[in-house]
């Protein structure tokens, strides 16, 4: 915005800057988007009625109608194997909100120690490079092993998979403590435990955060994967629910709802990033 | 092994109890009412889904939640695991796992038979007037729902019969029921052996066309069972014989031609097979457009029937050894008597007020030979050196 005024004023500096005629690039983008979704959309139009496509594939009325329907009484129960979407989503995010806890609550402290400790650093690093690696979706039957129970599991492999970034960010957050603080806590005689909690913690922070915001997307993107595998609810077995009446329409109504939560979740650690500054 | 006690004091109660119909009166009070019982979303479930909603469950005093699970591999995670109380399998299964061939070893019960028949060879689209008889399937890729299936063992029996090497001659993938019609319409498998409703939904959604059905390979073979863990019959006899009374009472309710339809219209809703109801009354009515042209009227494409003969467990454990997902030499006669729970089904449909058979063993016509389960050794080895000389 304040782009435009500038430019208007340079370019003319006697008259009123016309702010009307120049947009901004916010809402470029909306034009910008808004054309692209017709095109996609009319895209898949065309090719739904083509006959080139499966008949799998629904065209965007159909999908619009089920989107609206679904999501007009989200919240229905017709048995334990009916329900809707509302419900399912409250259970993936319960899901992902407890595994996802237990991730953090063992990645930070663990990352702190081995931020702050070489030796643990190097005796832990075989674990991280072997295991970070690892697809999500082989821990299920390590977890069914450990655990004989698939609720268990779904929280493990959340838990393991979203934990690899927030122990990696939290150690690389500790290791870029600028050192003079550190020095400065030391020679002012402060205890360990103040030290870590007034200067490692709020000086950590923003990469931890950062490390946060790349684990619960992970952790999203795992639970519906999982779900599918092993039934119950959730948004994932609603997936493979309607794959089981090869209703893509209302596969495709689960992604868009997907994908909103997803960015939901997203932003709100965003937020979060914003505050916890340290330093700068 | 058999719990021998335990089956004398349940077959003396049964024989107390057998003019009652009172709920109780053969069983004492179930140890355990909730119960959670894991299904797979295919018209073989019928009886297991069927007693829920006419009260059969509820009559015996149990309260069942039915679990709606994606595929047989995670049903069998949940039976090696425990973690569900009872489950809707492929008859092989309880057999393959207290073998532990394809799992881990846990002792299992099938207590009764789901339903014989109800299933097909559906072939897509584009083969219509290509192929006539096993020996045209050289070269197709072809799915089974699961390794340790009747679907699985029928189709093998019927190539290898022609001729047809199912290991060397064709594919044979694992793939679950729902992604069977979506592979099809896609093009990556020719065709599947399939449970029903999967065959009817591929002509229902124009992509395939029925090419036989199982029942043409083996009239009255068995398809699905209900089983439970050893421990949890032991832990819960009476709520096991309660919970089984009420399937094979239902299997009964199902056996009779004018239910069907109605049945069609109950199990079709998104809480069970999530299905067009037309595909369902197509398959249970067995009055069905067969996807190339003609309607055939097959009352009994699938049926009920709960009895689990011990014929079926033999020739199961033949073709498991026939195609070496078992290794080793089986004591039929021990394994059977271990697993299947004949004379307490007998029993239980007695109960209900149904006749059964008196005997154990029978034996039947295949569309190549006739199984007598007395010789099932010779018979194994007759299909081995036939198949070598092919």
């Amino acid at each position: 915005m304040s782009e435009a005024i500038v430019t208007g004023s340079i370019g003319d500096p006697e008259r009123e800057p016309k702010r009307a005629r120049v947009l901004d690039d916010t809402t470029k983008a909306a034009i910008a988007f808004a054309i692209s979704l017709v095109v996609i959309v009319g895209a898949w139009q065309l090719y739904a009625m083509s006959g080139y496509a499966s008949k799998l594939l629904p065209a965007p009325g159909a999908v619009a109608v089920n989107f609206f329907e679904a999501v007009r009484d989200p919240f229905y129960s017709h048995g334990d194997n009916d329900k809707g979407i509302g419900i399912h989503l409250l259970a993936s995010l319960g899901r992902v909100a407890a595994g996802f806890a237990i991730a953090t609550l063992i990645a930070v402290p663990l990352g702190i120690f081995i931020g702050l400790s070489p030796v643990a650093s190097k005796a832990f690093d075989p674990y991280i490079q072997l295991l970070r690696p690892v697809s999500p979706l082989a821990w299920l039957p390590i977890g069914l092993a450990l655990s004989k129970s698939s609720a268990i599991t779904a929280l493990f492999v959340i838990a393991i998979s979203s934990l690899w970034p927030i122990l990696l960010n939290t150690i690389y957050g500790v290791r870029a403590i600028n050192p003079v603080y550190l020095n400065v806590a030391r020679t002012l005689g402060t205890s360990r435990w103040n030290t870590l909690r007034h200067i490692v913690l709020p000086a950590a922070a923003p990469n931890i955060v950062a490390g946060l915001r790349i684990g619960i997307g992970i952790a999203w993107l795992v639970i519906i994967a999982a779900e599918m595998l092993i039934g119950g609810t959730g948004i994932g077995y609603f997936v493979w629910n309607e794959w089981n009446n090869l209703s893509v329409a209302s596969i495709i109504t689960a992604i868009i709802v997907i994908g909103a939560v997803g960015l939901v979740l997203d932003r709100l650690f965003g937020v979060l990033h914003d505050r916890v500054r340290f330093g700068e | 092994m058999l719990d021998r006690r335990q089956f004398v004091s349940a077959a003396a109660a049964a024989a107390l109890g057998a003019t009652s119909r009172e709920a109780f009166a053969a069983t004492g009070k179930p140890e355990k009412t909730k119960l959670r019982v894991g299904f797979i979303p295919i018209t073989c479930a019928t009886p297991l889904i069927m007693a829920k909603p006419l009260g059969f469950y509820a009559k015996y005093g149990l309260d069942v939640e039915l679990v709606k699970m994606p595929s047989w591999a995670a049903l069998r995670d949940k039976a090696v695991a425990g973690e569900l109380d009872a489950f809707h399998m492929l008859s092989p299964m309880p057999l393959s796992i207290s073998l532990g061939t394809g799992s881990a070893q846990v002792p299992m019960k099938l207590a009764s038979i789901e339903n014989i028949n109800g299933q097909a060879i559906t072939l897509a689209k584009k083969f219509q007037g290509r192929i006539n008889g096993p020996k045209d399937f050289k070269g197709l890729k072809l799915g089974v729902p699961f390794d340790f299936s009747m679907h699985n063992l029928l189709l093998r029996y019927y190539l290898a019969g022609a001729g047809v090497n199912p290991d060397r001659d064709v594919q044979i993938q694992v793939i679950p029921p729902p992604d069977m019609v979506a592979k099809l319409t896609v093009g990556e498998i020719d065709g599947f052996l399939g449970p029903d409703p999967t065959n009817q939904r591929a002509v229902y959604n124009e992509v395939g066309y029925i090419h036989m059905l199982s029942k043409e390979i083996w009239n009255n073979h068995p398809c699905c069972a209900f089983a439970a863990q050893a421990a949890f019959v032991k832990e819960n006899p009476n709520t096991f014989r309660l919970i089984n009374k009420a399937i094979i009472d239902a299997a009964h309710f199902a056996h009779d031609a004018n239910h069907r339809a109605d049945i069609a219209k109950t199990i079709a809703v998104k809480e069970y097979l999530n299905q067009p109801e037309e595909v369902i009354s197509a398959v249970l009515t067995g009055s069905f457009n067969d996807g190339h042209g003609g309607h055939e009227n097959v009352p009994d494409r699938v049926d009920f029937s709960p009895y689990p003969w011990h014929t079926y467990s033999y020739w199961i454990i033949s073709q498991l050894q026939r195609w070496k997902y078992i290794k080793g030499s089986v004591d039929y006669e021990g394994l059977s008597k271990e697993v299947f729970l004949t004379e307490v089904a007998r029993d239980l449909a007695k109960e209900v007020g149904f006749k059964t058979p008196p005997a154990d063993f029978q034996s039947v016509k295949l569309m190549y030979d006739t199984f007598d389960p007395r010789f099932a050794g010779e018979y194994l080895a007759k299909q081995k050196r036939a198949l070598l000389s092919a």
